[in-house]
């Protein structure tokens, strides 16, 4: 019996092909498709609301508020604004601490495992998977806010924290590099999220502990005590995307984020494998 | 009573195969030989240790001790050259309830990366078909009754060819049309030479399908073969219907053995004839002897027969009777 030649051959792109199927379970999932309206819905709302009082009151409120009655692309970078304490921790909390935890809950764990899926590549899908949600959530806020912004408010050129004007042109750029920088933000949350959607079988106690995570990042990072770990949490460049309004754009912030970033995500990558690829799947 | 042993080629073969949670010992160094295109029927009370040792053997739980060799191979190292040649439903289905039974399959045979694409949407029919689903392959899951979540889970399993098909507990809410479907599916798969290795805490849907049989009992192992082989382990019992019901009770005891005891169930029914009187036949004694002795002491025999414990006699003498779950 030779067991090599009348071995089943592997697909080549299988990961892909399970990569696709993730996504469209994700995508066509109501909740996934709510979470995404509710976020889209966060410029609409600023926007109408500065819409109907700024022909009355102007000059209230916050200074970045106002500047968007002014100049309709600003919606999109002030919704990101208050969204990123929040609203894209808790999407993304959902999304991650769901990820392992869900597929145990609802019984399909081990079915996958069984198939065999591979616990590494299902690990890699899932979090490619919340990854390519981060970047569809932030995509949705901004989005929604430039439609908004461009249907309600005047478009002009934009002048920058630094002083200077860019056209329409360099000012959607500018937005895309702040949602991009956004989306990376939200990656250390996002492994975060796997690793500890790898320890419960509970997918809500493990969307909580994700969002509480972040949440708790941020209380330490307003602690003025704590100034030395700062530097640390992974939410302590969330707001500093201002660097991408200056001329010339300053890429420091940028890269220190991402550096950071990548630092979660290897080392809570590397605890979820460690659970993962030894865990008795149980449920 | 293993069988032939080491000359029929095994489709699985475990050796001490041991799983302990914490101080908790749930699989107890069982050996485990279920040979190839057998119907082989693993049973046990609830908390037996049967699903974990499914779990164990498919690779999901790790064994905390003992050698575990599937379709000729050692596993969990072989693991994802095995796990293709198996279908398996493990505690029940477990599916996404906002996909549809066909949505469904299509994503379990996804994650199989030897599954070919280029037949999936036919595979998936056929195996829905198989299953009687064709109907409702287009609903939704969070729609299907227990019955029908059993059956795509059945489905699943029969995906692609298999070699080896594990089944726990597959007539779980399954309704008799239900059940005797998966009796004809079974057969069926063993025509096309599928080893099917079936859990179940049901003697009757054992007895009704399967070629081989092992017994679990608080996570031991207590008996394994041919269905015949452990119908032969079943004691032989007397039985004297006799008006004379006394005067019996005192020759069989002066013959040695021990009257009216009800060994198992089948005893039982019959001592409860008042006309009868029971006894287990001891090894090597002639059944002749006892009639010759009762008629030579003057008991007027109305009948005598020598019974053979049924395998439901032997299920429960080897894990106990009642309700009170193992462990």
């Amino acid at each position: 019996m030779s067991l090599s030649d009348d071995s089943p051959r592997a697909r080549p792109f299988a990961g892909l092909s399970l990569l696709g199927s993730e996504l469209s379970v994700l995508f066509r999932r109501r909740r996934t498709i709510a979470m995404l309206i509710a976020l889209a819905a966060v410029p609409i709302l600023i926007a109408v609301a500065v819409r109907l009082s700024s022909s009355r009151a102007q000059g209230r409120g916050p200074a970045f508020l106002d500047q968007i009655s002014q100049n309709g692309l600003f919606v999109a970078t002030v919704a990101l604004t208050i969204s990123i304490p929040l609203f894209l921790p808790l999407t993304v909390g959902v999304v991650a601490g769901d990820s392992i935890a869900g597929e145990a809950s609802a019984g399909t764990l081990r079915y996958l495992l069984v198939g065999p899926a591979g616990r590494v590549r299902l690990l890699v899908v899932k979090y490619l998977s919340a990854a390519i949600f981060c970047l569809s959530a932030t995509v949705a806020v901004s989005v929604a806010g430039a439609v908004i912004g461009i249907a309600l408010f005047p478009v002009g050129p934009v002048t920058l924290l630094s002083g200077d004007t860019i056209g329409v042109g360099e000012s959607v750029l500018r937005s895309l590099l702040i949602a991009a920088y956004i989306c990376v933000s939200l990656l250390g949350l996002c492994a975060i999220g796997l690793f500890i959607s790898t320890l419960t079988d509970v997918p809500v106690g493990a969307m909580a502990a994700t969002v509480v995570a972040a949440v708790v990042s941020q209380v330490l990072d307003a602690l003025p005590q704590l100034a030395w770990l700062h530097p640390w949490l992974f939410s302590h460049y969330w707001l500093s995307f201002a660097d991408l309004l200056r001329q010339p754009i300053e890429w420091g912030s940028f890269g220190d984020n991402a550096l950071l970033q990548l630092g979660y995500l290897v080392v809570f990558s590397a605890l979820a494998y460690g659970r993962f690829s030894t865990k008795d799947v149980l449920s | 009573m293993t069988g032939g042993g080491t000359s029929v080629e095994l489709a699985i073969e475990t050796q001490g195969l041991t799983k302990r949670f914490g101080s908790q010992t749930v699989v107890d160094e069982i050996d485990l030989a279920v040979p190839r295109g057998s119907v082989f029927g693993f049973l046990g009370p609830n908390g037996s240790g049967k699903t974990t040792t499914i779990r164990v053997l498919l690779g999901l739980a790790a064994a905390t001790d003992g050698e575990i060799r599937m379709l000729g191979r050692e596993v969990p190292r072989h693991l994802s050259e095995v796990l293709p040649r198996v279908g398996a439903l493990v505690e029940g289905p477990g599916f996404y309830p906002y996909l549809s039974g066909a949505a469904n399959l299509k994503r379990l045979d996804i994650a199989d990366r030897y599954a070919p694409s280029s037949t999936r949407r036919a595979r998936v029919d056929e195996a829905l078909e198989r299953v009687g689903l064709t109907q409702a392959a287009g609903k939704r899951v969070h729609a299907y009754s227990l019955g029908m979540k059993q059956r795509l889970g059945i489905a699943n399993a029969l995906l692609t060819p298999r070699e080896l098909i594990v089944l726990d507990e597959p007539t779980n809410g399954l309704d008799p049309q239900g059940t005797r479907e998966v009796r004809n599916l079974v057969r069926s798969l063993t025509a096309e030479g599928t080893t099917v290795f079936v859990s179940s805490h049901l003697l009757a849907e054992i007895e009704q399908m399967c070629t081989h049989a092992a017994v679990m009992r608080t996570g031991r192992l207590v008996a394994q073969g041919t269905l015949d082989e452990l119908r032969r382990a079943g004691r032989k019992t007397v039985v004297v219907l006799t008006p004379d019901r006394e005067r019996t009770h005192r020759v069989l005891e002066g013959l040695g053995l021990v009257p009216g005891e009800p060994q198992h169930p089948t005893l039982q029914r019959i001592t409860d004839d008042d006309r009868a009187v029971g006894a287990p036949l001891p090894e090597g004694m002639s059944p002749d002897v006892i009639v010759a002795t009762l008629v030579k002491e003057g008991v007027r025999v109305n009948g005598f027969a020598v019974e053979r414990a049924n395998l439901e006699d032997l299920f429960v003498a080897l894990t106990g009777e009642g309700f009170d779950v193992a462990q």
